[in-house]
């Protein structure tokens, strides 16, 4: 039976990947991850998980692990923050033209220069075109489902997937979460089968050097050229809207919950005002459109789960009725705006949904962010939008005037 | 062990026809290493000349699986494989990575130094070339001391070669050997005895290069057996610590002969504006070097 625990988030990450038998970790320790290493390292030294544990000596590593060992049919999982998912670079982009279903949790933590070890999502959003399917967890609850849904998706798509959750607001915060029976999971999530397994039996050279146009094979057929394998790693992140959505809703059958696949909504049926944003900043503007429901404003919540793909089609059908749509969100395009903000403006183009839209930056190196703020910079916003301010980029909390 | 060429295994696991240059050192010892290495390997290599030699999508020149991988990353890569095989319960493939000097020496050191430290089941083998050849001949930490690069095109190289053996022993391997392809029965010997053993086996090849060296490329082989002679390139392996010299350094070292590097220097364009302060100090860190090996092979 499935029984609830008082979990972490590291903690409720670290049970997930252990129902979904991992089979390689490999992993380098960085706050705030280090509690979901330790954890599995405690798994797998144990014996309770039958897996291979490679202490690497750095972040670069421990993506390749997981690139080759799930080239030669293991599956594979990381973790890591900040600097470490920086440190990656090079091999997410690998990971990803490779087409392995790596699945790594991101705990969200800001970026230096100067060092701050708290919670913001520059560090994932900055890894946004490295061709990584990104899902954001809005509670521990979700890191469980999330990993294991992320699993299954990946390896219908073969796409690498990162699962975000925010640092210590939630790898480090307490929540009841109902942990799932291993061998429900098991039905759910069957055996890895790799697409094109590396193998003495039938020896190929995988991911050579490949030129811009189509080449003919030794048996003078036509193969791929460059550009073709990059046009197949977008149709699949496209695909991936289809599969992330049905393997929610799977999900949300086997097991009763429903964290709403590439979108969740908040009071948004009959809402004027809406927030869009992703993780634990959006469970926060649900408290806030709690009071500011109270005070008779007609406000609801936009919770991008799926990052990339980005959900065009449920965007519009989620805003489509608000006035104004307020995009919260801990990241910011340096020289642009939010992320966020600019994806979902570029969602609505072309189409007849023209809300005014601000964008508010929030809890950048783990400034707090409280839903009476948020409260109170939705009120500001539509006080200035009501003088005219269709579109304006505010910083929530945050002194501001000069740029040295 | 095979006494002469006749013994070495007759399965070629190079097809006719590769994209190496003309007698490319790596191409010849590459050669007998995958003779050596047989069936049941799998092979990660990061980009290098190797790349190259092994083919254009759809295409490759070498019938041994290979996974190519990242520069700084060759070493983790080979983790990640012998991990999955233990996992997967096939752990009798032999895997083997294998970059350059740059690949090595320099942004591959991290990574090799983590797997070797771990004891990672596995067999490196460093191809040095003595620069980054594929790129158009740069220094790299393997480049020796007087030596023209595109990065060093007017003064030369000030620094001597780095000496990644000493590096790689200490981590306690249980295997370290250094190979020649104009030897290629001491060559296929070393892999061979390196495929028996468990743990980290560090191999390390010079690979003549006659475009970035600067010699004809019927003199390849010359110009190996010369960096042989002259103590430039020392055939040896250390087994659980313990030294050996091999093959013609075994002779070198039994008979005194060991020729001056001005031998092995004057017949490549590289060393040309070596300065004559330049050469004897080059033969004073190769001496230094000999007889560090001959105190030890005592």
């Amino acid at each position: 039976m499935s029984h609830v625990e008082i979990l972490t988030g590291n903690q409720a990450a670290a049970i997930g990947a252990r129902l979904c038998r991992v089979q390689v970790v490999s992993a380098y320790p960085i706050t705030p991850q280090t509690s979901l290493t330790e954890s599995l390292s405690q798994s797998i030294e144990s014996g309770e998980l039958k897996a291979e544990y490679i202490r690497v000596e750095s972040e670069h590593s421990a993506l390749t692990v997981c690139i080759s060992a799930s080239s030669v049919g293991a599956r594979a999982f990381t973790s890591t923050s900040s600097h470490g998912l920086l440190y990656m670079h090079e091999q997410l982009h690998w990971a990803a033209g490779s087409r392995l279903p790596i699945v790594m949790c991101c705990v969200n933590r800001s970026v230096g220069a100067p060092w701050s070890i708290f919670n913001d999502q520059q560090d994932a959003i900055a890894q946004r075109d490295t061709g990584w399917i990104q899902l954001y967890c809005r509670d521990n609850q979700e890191i469980v489902d999330t990993l294991i849904q992320a699993f299954r998706i990946a390896e219908q798509v073969y796409v690498p997937i990162m699962v975000c959750y925010d640092g210590f607001v939630l790898s480090h915060t307490n929540m009841p979460v109902e942990i799932p029976d291993a061998d429900v999971v098991d039905a759910f999530l069957p055996p890895y089968k790799p697409r094109a397994i590396l193998c003495p039996e039938n020896p190929r050279n995988i991911n050579p050097v490949i030129f811009p146009w189509r080449r003919p094979d030794a048996k003078g057929n036509l193969r791929d050229g460059y550009m073709e394998l990059r046009y197949k790693l977008q149709a699949a992140l496209d695909e991936s809207r289809n599969i992330i959505n049905e393997v929610s809703r799977a999900y949300a059958g086997t097991f009763g919950r429903d964290h709403g696949g590439l979108l969740w909504t908040y009071q948004a049926d009959d809402a004027e005002v809406l927030f869009a944003a992703m993780g634990s900043i959006a469970t926060e503007a649900t408290t806030a459109v709690d009071t500011l429901r109270n005070q008779g404003l007609k406000a609801g919540v936009a919770g991008i789960r799926s990052y990339r793909p980005f959900p065009r089609a449920e965007v519009r059908e989620a805003l489509k009725g608000a006035h104004t749509v307020l995009v919260l969100e801990k990241d910011i395009s340096y020289g642009y705006e939010g992320a966020l903000c600019s994806d979902i403006k570029a969602a609505l183009y072309g189409s007849d949904i023209r809300p005014s839209i601000h964008n508010i930056v929030a809890g950048l190196g783990g400034r707090d962010v409280k839903a009476r703020e948020i409260v109170e910079a939705a009120q500001a916003a539509l006080e200035s939008i009501s003088q005219g301010e269709r579109e304006q980029t505010t910083w929530l909390n945050c002194r501001q005037g000069s740029w040295l | 062990m095979p006494e002469n060429l006749f013994k070495i295994h007759k399965e070629e696991y190079m097809l006719p026809g590769n994209r190496a240059c003309q007698a490319c050192g790596l191409s010849l010892g590459y050669r007998y290493i995958l003779k050596a290495l047989r069936e049941n390997t799998i092979l990660t290599i990061p980009a290098s000349c190797l790349t190259v030699l092994h083919g254009l999508y759809p295409t490759t020149s070498v019938s041994l699986p290979c996974l190519n991988t990242t520069f700084a990353s060759t070493a983790a890569s080979a983790s990640g494989l012998v991990a999955a095989l233990n996992v997967l319960n096939k752990p009798d493939t032999t895997v083997v990575a294998m970059a350059g000097d740059g690949g090595t020496y320099d942004i591959g050191i991290q990574a090799l130094s983590g797997a070797a430290e771990r004891g990672t089941d596995f067999i490196f083998i460093c191809y040095d070339n003595e620069g980054y050849m594929n790129t158009g001949t740069q220094r790299s930490s393997a480049t020796p001391m007087g030596a023209l690069t595109t990065t060093t095109p007017i003064h030369t190289k000030q620094q001597h070669k780095k000496d990644m053996f000493k590096i790689m022993e200490a981590h306690d391997l249980p295997y370290v050997a250094s190979i020649s392809p104009a030897y290629p029965i001491d060559l296929y010997d070393k892999i061979v005895k390196a495929k028996r053993i468990k743990g980290t086996r560090y191999i390390q090849m010079t690979a003549p290069c006659p475009p970035g060296w600067g010699f004809a490329p019927r003199d390849m082989v010359k110009i190996a057996r010369l960096a042989i002679e002259t103590g430039m390139v020392v055939l040896f392996e250390i087994e659980d610590g313990k030294f050996r010299f091999t093959g013609r350094s075994k002779t070198l070292a039994e008979r005194g002969n060991k020729l001056p590097v001005i031998n092995y220097v004057e017949r490549q364009k590289r060393f040309m504006k070596m300065s004559i302060e330049q050469l004897s100090q080059l033969q004073r860190w190769v001496d230094g070097k000999w007889q560090e090996y001959l105190k030890r092979a005592d």
